[in-house]
């Protein structure tokens, strides 16, 4: 199957609803197609995109002087088209995609509370981003909005928010954060219930709202790269890669091999250490604690590899513009390789205990189902979409250097619930160790960084990368100066949150928790 | 079930292996700690964890406190659900203007006599974050601070030193 060979038909199906539309090679080498829109037209495409099955893979605007320019990143059979519009500043308003696409509603809400775009038809009228940091006349991504802001006094709480509410004999609401009883990030999970039963959560996020996506403008690449690190602190690998690759895209350069190959070495091994902090937490979320015992201290001994051979713990600050910033000693290669057969060897008799214990079985076996059409219609990636049937991983289905060398395997389950969600990530643990075994016998000689050039100018990229969650999408602009005028990092967990709501829907109160770590969406990576 | 007894049986209590550097470190420290705790808070130390911007790096890392290596409860460190259970806090991230006023909320809700601890950079001087629109930068732009503790995050270790810090210097207010 070639690239794009859907395409001449999707572009035919649009001439028929008399949208043209010019389509040519996205800027900065980026592997996805670019389609110019009118704004008008802007709704339409979206509904001939889904008729022909694409996935909403992403939305984000950029302020360019006097106009806000959309791109709409849709997917399909690995292939990625960037739908680009632009609207006047004066008056941005245009169609939205919502209606279509339902993983479109909140990145449209947070680009109308950041940017001041007007979605018309969007179904939901309230704020997302915005609490009370600024009024909502304010847009803060607009560049006459100060990056300090304009507030002198003490935030107030946020206590308007108009959630949905359920009435009835027997209907309760539990209110539950933003600070959470146990050791994780802040939000707010609005439930409705009848006994133990849940019939409706809401969740209201924002809470970590730190202005990334503002203080990221005018740093240079390196800065970037830090800020990237920290998008979501659990993915700092894939966050910086996924704006490394952006930037070396605009810069129009590639790092050496033996840097690329030295990425994914740390991309799987953040993978596996996630992976298995998940499965002992989840475990321990039904009062199996023996799993949370031996996945921590398996995840410790990986961690403290991760220190000895990479000097950091997380792995943060490793992936540098150009390459990476460490190299990998021959001995060292020779503790991970040990390190990965006596970790394969525990996970054998381990996962063997977890697939047939009883009490498990019983607490996570059709607990929180997500259904493959929901999965579907959410865009749901990663370890959540492979759970419920939506095979999608960038490593495999449109492979960037240096998986585009190597057969990455996709685990994927139909059933959807909680052990499917678990079983995902215990095979992709095995799937990762093979890679990192592939990566060293394959690990390529030479340099681990190529300089960037001094000025990157006026130039655009866009980075897609597999994390641990799924599939990161990251747009970079810089200015006519080399500075960055615009980041935007789209985490996965963008469409792995809205699957939450629908996933506890009919389970008990007391289960919440094990879905949502099942989930483990990240609050900070959403939050920006 | 016997495979389960057979792995426990096996794994052992790794907090006991003989010690390599490391582990010898976290023992005198912890021993330490345990020795403050027993004068200061009649041997329990109760903290609550408040992420107030973190990017969940420190998060990673607290949880890691708890894990059989570390096992920090031993020492009589344990982490409460709720603030009014607390003895201290410990806040970590740039204090987001979102979560500023719940941050007030929870340091109003804990009983005195209470400390805060600020973990890792971004809650000790606002790190890679600083302030701005959304940011209020360090923790101690919005409550007293009594004890910080660096890191991008702080290891285990750190966070270990940090509470000995804390115990020593951070409960003269009443």
């Amino acid at each position: 199957m070639s690239r794009f060979d859907w395409l001449p038909d999707f572009l035919a199906k649009l001439e028929d609803a008399s949208i043209t539309a010019p389509c040519g090679p996205a800027s900065g080498g980026t592997p996805a197609s670019l389609l110019v829109v009118d704004a008008a037209d802007w709704g339409r495409v979206a509904s001939v995109a889904i008729s022909f099955n694409c996935r909403l893979a992403g939305l984000w605007g950029d302020q360019r002087e006097g106009k806000i320019m959309l791109f709409c990143c849709l997917e399909r059979q690995g292939d990625y088209l960037l739908l680009r519009t632009a609207v006047p500043l004066s008056h941005p308003e245009l169609p939205s995609h919502t209606f279509w696409f339902p993983s479109a509603d909140r990145l449209e809400r947070h680009a109308r509370d950041l940017l001041g775009v007007i979605f018309t038809r969007h179904p939901d009228s309230r704020r997302w981003t915005r609490h009370r940091a600024w009024p909502e006349t304010d847009y803060p991504l607009r560049s006459d909005f100060p990056a300090a802001g304009r507030r002198t006094t003490k935030t107030p709480q946020d206590e308007e928010y108009p959630f949905l509410r359920a009435k009835g004999t027997g209907v309760y609401e539990i209110p539950v954060g933003p600070v959470h009883a146990g050791i994780i990030e802040p939000g707010h999970f609005r439930f409705q219930a009848v006994g133990e039963e849940v019939l409706n959560l809401e969740e209201r996020l924002g809470y970590l709202h730190k202005g990334i996506e503002k203080i990221a403008v005018g740093r240079d690449s390196a800065g970037l790269a830090r800020l990237a690190g920290r998008v979501s602190g659990d993915s700092t690998v894939a966050h910086a890669w996924a704006a490394c690759q952006a930037m070396e895209r605009a810069a129009g350069i590639e790092p050496p091999p033996r840097g690329l190959a030295l990425r994914a070495l740390l991309a799987e091994r953040e993978r596996i250490a996630n992976h298995l902090g998940d499965i002992g937490a989840i475990c321990n979320d039904v009062g199996f604690a023996f799993a949370l015992y031996q996945f921590s201290r398996l995840r410790e001994i990986w961690q403290r590899r991760s220190a000895e051979l990479f000097g950091h713990r997380l792995l943060m600050d490793r992936v540098v513009p150009g390459g990476v910033g460490v190299d990998l000693e021959s001995n060292g290669s020779l503790s991970l390789r040990e390190d990965h057969r006596l970790l394969r060897k525990e996970l054998n008799g381990l996962f063997d205990i977890l697939e047939d214990h009883p009490s498990l079985e019983d607490r996570l076996l059709t607990t929180g189902r997500l259904t493959a059409e929901s999965a579907r219609s959410l865009g749901s990636l990663g370890y959540v979409g492979k759970a419920s049937g939506q095979g999608f991983d960038v490593r495999h289905n449109n492979p960037y250097a240096p998986y585009d060398r190597m057969e990455v395997a996709v685990p994927v389950f139909e059933e959807g619930d909680v052990a499917a969600r678990v079983r995902v990530r215990m095979e992709e643990v095995r799937i990762s160790l093979d890679l990192l075994d592939c990566l060293l016998a394959g690990l390529p000689a030479g340099e681990v960084r190529q300089e960037m050039p001094s000025l990157i100018s006026s130039a655009e990229g866009v980075g897609f990368v597999e994390g641990w969650r799924g599939e990161i999408i990251t747009y970079v602009r810089f200015d006519g100066e080399g500075r960055v005028a615009r980041f935007f990092p789209r985490d996965p967990s963008w469409f792995t949150w809205p699957a939450l709501e629908r996933i506890v829907l009919g389970n008990i109160v007391p289960d919440f928790p094990v879905c949502n770590k099942s989930v483990n969406g990240s609050y900070s990576g959403h939050d920006l | 079930m016997l495979r389960v007894l057979n792995k426990i049986f096996r794994t052992g209590v790794l907090t006991e292996t003989p010690p390599v550097i490391s582990e010898s470190e976290l023992e005198r420290c912890g021993i330490e700690v345990r020795r403050r705790i027993d004068a200061r808070f009649g041997g329990s130390l109760a903290i609550r964890q408040v992420d107030a911007g973190s990017c969940n790096g420190c998060e990673l890392e607290i949880h890691a406190l708890n894990n059989p290596y570390h096992d920090v409860e031993r020492f009589g460190i344990h982490f409460v659900a709720s603030p009014r259970h607390a003895d201290a806090l410990l806040v970590t991230g740039p204090v987001s203007r979102h979560m500023e006023a719940a941050l007030r909320r929870v340091y109003n809700a804990t009983p005195a006599p209470k400390f805060v601890i600020a973990a890792g950079d971004c809650a000790c001087d606002g790190g890679e974050f600083g302030i701005s629109y959304a940011s209020c930068g360090a923790v101690e732009n919005v409550l007293p601070v009594d004890v910080k503790i660096a890191g991008c995050p702080p290891a285990p270790l750190d966070l270990l030193r940090g509470l000995l810090a804390a115990l020593g210097e951070g409960s003269d207010q009443s």
